[in-house]
């Protein structure tokens, strides 16, 4: 018999510069994130509040691969309750969303509040005397789980720990405050999809976080000649490091006289756009930065690229499947011209996006590229092996910091 | 039932599809008037009435414009569609203008050879006609499905 490792899942001694290839194949490391992220101390995104306007509004989502009723209580109060029956563990919640004043489950018609409460079982005494349960049962032993809900600037997160601190710490000031620039008055829900992406979700969480990527892979910007030469910007690294914000303070060119002037007519093909009026964007928010993205640990993003607004949830769904769903908004104050900005650049974003749609592809790269090699490991050394704030974007400093908190959640 | 307009309609629906599964995109926003609106969005977006689409252009430069970025900066892996359009239904609502209905299914082959089911939904169509041709006015493909597998670059 051959001698197997005791822990064959031993981080690499460079630490941080280094990922094993492992952590995206192992079907072990999968259900141990389950319980040690997704169930444990961290704040899961579950949507915007706007998607819940009125008492008993509700949807269902996932925290992990856990499903969730997200409801508008009868008195206004956000509950968060898994969507499992307490009798044989059913789903509660069929619809992905509705409105209800109870809920019910199909399969034996136990009943629930919309805290997530067991107010009914179906002859629980019996007909007639006849069946029913004994008077000891205790059906509320096996009740949903309930989950703390908060919103933070009308984004709703859900933990099942009671150590998790409030989103606002857990997040760090500074995360908080750039949270705080997007989501600074009421919401006006534009619509959603979803892109179903051929990799482990972390492939994708890494690839939101990788600010030096972005102007390599990402080529539409520079192919047709809309960016300006001189980007300033930087990256912030928030809570425990898997939360971050990066921000780029870039002027689109839509003259293209910047590469005039700079006598660099020959740099690419000479390709220009014939509708780049799509592109115009207004500084709404009067600080200059026309691209912010931002990380909450483990799953969500809030985007402002231009004028285009999004929040992206990151769902794992095996170890090689992730589901990324997008919502994207306005807010109530905006005018006509306003909405139609923000429709027209979401050209930009998702399955169809220009500057989105190679991300979906790129980490199934990854995830088919390191097949043979879960021994091997991705070298992450750009701006240095620390976790800390940069004004540079060629930098992995972000993606480092999302290790750095997964390996303490994980306790690898 | 107008079969000559039927026909005519019906025409447009196969030349559209040929040419985007012959990859001759190039020739895609000439199926357009000039000011023609194209939309992709889903079937959840389209019934609760929210605005947002994966692809919008209101116009044939933007058409251009789109497959200008598809065969220069954007990156996605070899692949080719082949659609079925299906079930149209045509409405003459006008001298020089119909409007359509059609279910549509695309099988999306990668080089690699993988093949799946990529999308389902209909083609509502506001379609232009003339003595010489007819053109979409409008074209509003509603997915039935939420989710898209990957990406979705070359259109539908």
């Amino acid at each position: 018999m051959s001698a197997i490792p005791s822990d064959p899942r031993t981080w690499p001694a460079e630490g941080l510069a280094r990922v094993p290839y492992w952590v995206y194949q192992d079907e072990a490391i999968y259900a141990r994130e389950q319980e040690h992220l997704y169930r444990g101390a961290t704040w899961n995104f579950l949507g915007l509040e706007a998607e819940l306007p009125g008492a008993g509004d509700f949807k269902t989502t996932f925290v992990g691969e856990m499903p969730v009723v997200v409801a508008r209580d009868l008195q206004g109060t956000l509950r968060c309750f898994e969507n499992r029956c307490a009798h044989r563990g059913a789903l509660l919640c069929l619809k992905s969303r509705g409105c209800a004043k109870e809920i019910t489950c199909v399969y034996h018609n136990w009943t629930y509040d919309l805290e997530g409460n067991l107010t009914g079982v179906a002859f629980r005494r019996g007909i007639k005397g006849q069946g029913g349960m004994p008077e000891d049962a205790q059906p509320e032993s096996q009740a949903p789980r309930k989950l703390r809900v908060e919103s933070f600037c009308g984004l709703m997160f859900a933990t099942l720990s009671e150590a998790t601190p409030p989103v606002e710490r857990y997040v760090g000031p500074e995360v908080a405050a750039r949270i705080r620039r997007v989501m600074k008055e009421p919401v006006r829900l534009l619509g959603g999809y979803s892109q179903m992406l051929p990799s482990n979700w972390k492939l994708y969480f890494e690839n939101v976080k990788d600010t030096y990527h972005a102007s390599l892979l990402h080529l539409f910007f520079s192919t047709f000649r809309l960016n300006r030469l001189e980007q300033k910007g930087g990256v912030i690294v928030g809570g425990e490091g898997g939360s971050h914000v990066s921000f780029t303070m870039m002027k689109t060119d839509l003259t293209g006289d910047e590469y005039e002037k700079a006598g660099m007519r020959s740099v690419s093909g000479g390709y220009r756009l014939e509708a780049p009026q799509v592109l115009e964007s207004v500084d709404e928010f009067g600080d200059g930065i026309s691209l912010q993205i931002l990380t909450v640990f483990p799953g969500f993003v809030l985007q402002q690229i231009m004028n285009c607004l999004a929040v992206r949830q990151v769902l794992p769904k095996g170890v090689g499947s992730t589901e990324l769903v997008w919502t994207l908004f306005g807010y109530q104050s905006d005018d006509e011209r306003m909405t139609g900005r923000r429709l027209g650049q979401a050209n930009l974003v998702g399955p169809a996006g220009y500057i989105s749609l190679e991300d979906g592809a790129a980490t199934g790269f990854v995830q088919r590229g390191v097949a043979g090699a879960s021994s091997r490991a991705s070298v992450v050394e750009m701006g240095g092996r620390s976790v800390e704030s940069s004004e540079s974007r060629v930098n992995e400093t972000s993606v480092r910091g999302l290790w750095r908190q997964y390996r303490r959640h994980m306790g690898l | 039932m107008d079969i000559g307009l039927q026909l005519k309609v019906e025409n447009l629906l196969a030349r559209y599809v040929h040419a985007l599964d012959d990859d001759r995109l190039e020739e895609w926003p000439d199926f357009f008037v000039e000011n023609g609106l194209y939309r992709i969005t889903t079937g959840e977006n389209f019934e609760r009435k929210l605005p947002v689409s994966i692809i919008s252009a209101d116009s044939r430069a933007m058409l251009r414009d789109r497959v200008s970025a598809l065969r220069h900066a954007n990156i996605y892996e070899a692949q080719r569609y082949r659609h079925s359009v299906s079930c149209t239904l045509v409405e003459r609502v006008g001298a020089d203008s119909a409007r359509a209905i059609s279910n549509f299914h695309v099988a999306r082959i990668m080089h690699t050879g993988e093949m799946l089911l990529f999308a389902s939904g209909r083609y509502l169509d506001r379609i232009h006609l003339n003595a010489a041709a007819a053109q979409f006015e409008e074209r509003i493909v509603v997915l039935d499905s939420r989710s898209v597998d990957t990406l979705l670059a070359i259109p539908l």
